[in-house]
């Protein structure tokens, strides 16, 4: 099994999708003749040419709209924002139009285009383009969010959101990029709507995804070495729809749980994963589930203010000593 | 303005029947409204309604010019370019009525009317969204080498929004056979075109992209028809797009539940467009060329007037959606 | 402000409650502490006092009536206090009739109720404050949560507090004495395992033997005769078989599934017949008391059993059983364990019998007793050995004061 980048993962999805099926494109700004801004479609437009690679000017309202009326006549449109910062300007095409239109048609009009683009915090780009925006998108009814962790992950669920007939919000990590991980040669395809145990455990669930699959398993590590605690490190891998069965797997074993997310604490991702708890595993919860966010407040620019905001494994041990009740 | 200037003697005897089906086809845009507004009246349709009457011409003319398998995309005043698509009164009224038998199965509504088999894509009831996505199905025409065309309308309250000249842009920038109309009818609900727009000959605005413009009466079917006639060519044969400005009116209030006038227009303004009814004008450039008798014209009032009231009907006894609906159409499989 | 008052439990198995009597009634002025009603529990009467003060308002079931534990049965309030949405949708069970349809066979060790432990455990509502998990684990463990001490934030008990939690009986045994708890081998679990499969729950078997009572009838009719206060055949058993269980501690113990609590204290268990049933007071410590001592506390225990005056903590603890069906008439007969305990003692009736001593036929006042043994705890030779001591002491009563 080859050892590839996130990058690369997501490259050789598109590439291969686009390979398999001439109605598959990509859109987006820089994604042709300058090779992605984030790399992502390196050698895609001398592949597919200026058809099928197509660089758009500024205005992603209006390129994700373009985007929801091809797939809406029988085009895969795969439609890159830049970083999901800026699809907030094409807002209004992923929840208003593309999310409902089925709906709204009575079923008359499939919708399958995928929106992807780098989401979350990097390194000291400031509070508008620092943004885990999982949650806005994972509320709407009509989408489905992925947000891989993994090379393997990035590939294979990349390759089910081009095939899904539904509208795909998937967002990569942007420091995910240079992640590396074994991909396997040959083709597969991970089904959107399934959660991974990245590490199987007894004690506590770290439920997390994309970046905070890290930090929860750096945090599992430290649990084990410091605390002999065996935390089940469960990746989420799709937002919505959720995998409950395999939250209240792991919770009715562990009796306790953390929910790590790089999103805002308030309505976030990790509060719907805890209602879901609530009601499947109450008799099963030791303690009352916790979280770790990204601070509540827009992301600073100096570094040490930074690194405070994000979710980190210090945060997680110290929830974790608090479901555990290793601290009274 | 480009629209060309009818005259009875200028018609063409032999076309008798295309004016007559134009004719018919505005008459029974006004008495589906008309009996709309009358259903939602009496509470037999909710939510927002927004009728076309003032407007039959822009929807007649234009999609007339059209071929079956061109797509359709309008904004939430569309019931008349659905019906003028070919989608059945009865199914139109069925989904204002919100009926099971609805063109969207009751789940739409009076602003999102679809009829994908007849490539009508919607009712879009965010204004100006539907332009982007007009353009992206001249985007899949253009990228699986059909001879297909796209056309979009909109209002003229539209032409300010940001994804108007995202889109003029692009579609310009790639040449993409799209037809963008933009029916002027002078007010964004209670606003005024020229409170609301710094530059409003709003066919001026293609030229910032350097897209074809043409301004038509769009109190005039048949300018209508052959001003869409002339962008359509140049969509299908030469792949680009073209914005037309359509000047038109409408006589009622922005929907329903709004004043027909009041604060923004006065009742002698609206009484003056009357007088440039779009069907007294074809009637009467029809009975100048004595191309239209009264026997005929009592006989196509009268079918009109029994398909709408079939339509009601229907809509009327319709089922309403099965309960299991209200979680079906989420996601495709 | 008002306060609800609730069916208590009054005993560890209690299920639910019959009001017996209510000593207040409504519109009579309730303090603090006050006897609000008799309440007839599985097991014994007890005063259900009340827990705030006012005027008893509005009594939702009447004498006579049984409701489940935590059903409300009064109101106390100010006089001029709305009760209307306290007493709204409560129905009075009519009287005699069970609320519900009667509580399946009581757990056999469930927690006696103790004064409300750490501080914060129990909100002021009388709410304990727990998991959810350590709510399902309680329930599964027949633990009452109010017993329980939390170690979590606030007093909230959580799942390692019911796991380390002692059954209740335990609980209250180990105010009394001392034990040792010991992991049965290998070996022990699986004839634990296997004698479980062979004869259910608590594998019973049997040994019986026959004791000349002469001298120990002697000594009766002795002490009896210097003494105030009457000592009876079974208040000699129980003080021989306390010290003889002192000596033989491997038969003073429980079965605790997962390991087996042997005592170093006897607390000796005795059947009384009352007037529908069977309960077991307990006199503790009867190795250390004297036939005195024992004589007086199993007459007054007995006299409340069947008055039904017991308090918990008065029938559980027990560490060994004894039941005496001899003044009935019986020659002998076979008792059925009181789990957790390893053994009971079943005490036939003294008969005079022809036998040989020194070769010649004399009549002799004999006594036939069978022991009762929990196979996972006693094996037939530990049995064995433990009743002969038990023989030797009674054909040698001296050994008692040894």
């Amino acid at each position: 099994m080859a050892t590839i980048t996130y990058r690369d993962a997501l490259n050789q999805a598109l590439r291969e999708e686009m390979q398999r099926d001439d109605t598959v494109f990509l859109m987006g700004e820089e994604v042709g003749v300058y090779q992605g801004a984030y790399k992502v479609s390196r050698g895609l437009l001398e592949e597919f040419g200026p058809s099928r690679v197509v660089d758009t000017p500024i205005a992603e309202l209006s390129f994700a709209g373009i985007g929801v009326g091809a797939a809406m006549v029988g085009l895969r449109p795969v439609i890159e924002f830049m970083t999901w910062n800026f699809a907030l300007l094409a807002i209004d095409q992923v929840v208003n139009s593309a999310a409902k239109m089925l709906y709204m048609s009575g079923g008359q009009t499939p919708m399958p285009v995928v929106f992807r683009g780098p989401g979350g915090a990097a390194l000291q780009l400031g509070a508008q383009h620092s943004q885990a925006l999982e949650a806005w998108f994972a509320h709407v009814p009509g989408l489905k969010v992925v947000a891989p962790a993994t090379p393997y992950d990035a590939k294979g669920l990349l390759k089910s959101a081009i095939r899904d007939n539904n509208p795909v919000v998937f967002l990569e990590g942007e420091m995910l990029y240079n992640t590396k991980g074994e991909v396997p040669e040959e083709e597969y395809a991970i089904p959107l709507g399934s959660a991974e145990v990245k590490r199987a455990g007894t004690d506590v669930t770290l439920v997390c995804h994309s970046k905070t699959v890290a930090v929860a398993l750096r945090a599992a590590d430290r649990l084990a070495d410091e605390h002999g605690i065996a935390a089940e490190v469960v990746d989420l891998r799709t937002i919505r729809p959720l995998d409950v069965d395999t939250l209240v797997t792991s919770v009715r074993k562990t009796n306790r749980c953390v929910v790590i997310e790089e999103g805002w604490y308030f309505c976030g991702v990790g509060a719907q994963v805890v209602d879901e708890l609530q009601r499947e595993a109450f008799d099963h919860l030791d303690a009352p589930i916790l979280r770790v966010t990204q601070a509540d407040v827009p992301m600073p620019y100096n570094k040490l203010l930074e690194r405070a905001a994000k979710p980190s494994p210090e945060q997680v041990l110290e929830a974790v000593r608090r479901v555990a009740y290793l601290e009274r | 303005m480009t629209a060309a200037t009818h005259s009875g003697a200028s018609l063409d005897p032999t076309r008798k029947a295309f004016y007559h089906g134009l004719l018919r086809q505005m008459v029974q845009l006004r008495r589906f409204e008309e009996r709309a507004g009358e259903a939602y009246a009496q509470g037999r349709i909710g939510g927002f309604c927004h009728l076309y009457i003032g407007q039959e011409a822009v929807a007649t003319g234009a999609i007339s010019a059209l071929r079956d398998d061109d797509y359709l995309f309008a904004s939430y005043r569309e019931h008349a370019h659905a019906l003028v698509r070919g989608t059945p009164a009865r199914a139109v009224m069925a989904e204002l009525f919100g009926k099971a038998t609805g063109c969207s199965g009751g789940k739409g509504g009076s602003m999102h009317l679809f009829d994908a088999p007849r490539h009508f894509l919607g009712g879009h009831a965010i204004v100006g969204s539907h332009i982007p996505i007009a353009a992206g199905a001249g985007f899949a025409i253009k990228s699986r080498g059909t001879d297909q065309v796209a056309v979009c309308f909109f209002g003229e309250a539209a032409v300010n929004i940001g994804a108007f000249h995202e889109t003029l842009n692009m579609a310009a920038l790639w040449e993409l056979p799209a037809i963008f109309i933009c029916e002027n009818n002078r007010y964004g609900m209670g606003t005024a075109l020229e409170r609301a727009a710094a530059v409003y000959d709003i066919a001026h605005r293609a030229c910032s992209y350097d897209m074809a413009s043409e301004t038509a009466d769009g109190m005039d079917v048949l300018a209508m028809y052959e001003v869409t006639a002339r962008a359509v060519e140049r969509a299908r044969e030469r792949k680009l797009p073209t914005l037309i400005e359509a000047r038109t009116y409408r006589y009622m209030g922005h929907s329903m539940a709004d004043p027909i006038h009041g604060h923004y227009r006065t009742k002698e303004e609206l009484e003056e467009q009357k007088a440039r009814d779009p069907i007294e004008h074809l009637t009467g450039l029809l009975r100048e060329g004595e191309l239209l008798t009264d026997a005929e014209r009592d006989a196509l009032r009268q079918s009109v007037e029994e398909e709408i009231a079939d339509a009601v009907q229907f809509a009327d006894e319709s089922p309403d959606p099965e309960p299991g609906a209200l979680y079906t159409d989420v996601y495709a499989d | 402000m008002a306060t609800k008052v609730f069916m208590e439990a009054l005993s560890p198995t209690m299920e639910e409650g019959r009001i017996a009597s209510w000593v207040k009634q409504e519109g009579e002025s309730v303090a603090q502490g006050d006897v609000l009603a008799e309440v007839e529990t599985d097991k014994a009467i007890m005063e259900l006092q009340a827990r705030g003060e006012g005027i008893l308002r509005k009594i939702l079931v009447p004498a006579g009536g049984t409701t489940e534990v935590g059903g409300l049965v009064a109101v106390i309030a100010a006089a001029d206090e709305d009760i209307a949405g306290l007493v709204a949708g409560q129905q009075a069970p009519p009287a005699g009739a069970a609320a519900r349809p009667a509580a399946a066979p009581a757990a056999p060790a469930t927690a006696a109720p103790r004064p409300p432990p750490a501080a914060g455990a129990r909100e002021p509502s009388g709410r304990v404050k727990a998991s959810p998990l350590a709510r399902r684990l309680a329930s599964e463990k027949g633990l009452d949560l109010r017993g329980l001490d939390g170690s979590g934030p606030g007093g909230r008990i959580i799942k390692r507090d019911v796991l380390a939690a002692p059954t209740a009986a335990a609980a209250l045994q180990g105010k009394a004495g001392e034990w040792e708890d010991v992991i049965p081998t290998q070996l022990r679990k699986t004839i634990a395992r296997r004698l479980v499969q062979s004869l259910g729950p608590v594998p019973h078997f049997f040994l019986t033997t026959e004791i000349d009572m002469e001298r120990a009838l002697d000594a009766r009719e002795t002490l009896n005769a210097i003494g105030d206060g009457k000592i009876s055949v079974n208040d000699i058993v129980i003080k021989v078989v306390a010290m003889a269980l002192r000596q033989h501690r491997e038969c003073n113990a429980w079965w605790q599934d997962d390991h087996i609590r042997y005592f170093d204290d006897v607390h000796i268990a005795m059947a009384v017949a009352i007037e529908d049933g069977l309960i077991t007071p307990v006199i503790r410590a009867a190795h250390a008391k004297s036939l005195r001592t024992i004589a007086a506390e199993s007459r007054a225990l007995a006299e409340r059993a069947r008055a039904r005056k017991l308090q918990p903590e008065e029938y559980t603890g027990g560490t060994f059983s004894l039941s005496n069906l001899g003044m009935l008439g019986i020659d002998e007969f076979t008792a059925v364990i009181n789990p957790p305990e390893a053994g009971i003692l079943a005490v036939g009736a003294v008969t005079e019998k022809p036998v040989v001593v020194d070769g010649a036929v004399t009549v002799r006042r004999r006594m036939r007793v069978t022991m009762s043994c929990d196979h996972r705890v006693i094996d037939g030779a530990m049995g064995a050995r433990f009743l002969q001591t038990v023989r030797r002491m009674l054909e040698q009563p001296l050994a008692i004061v040894w």
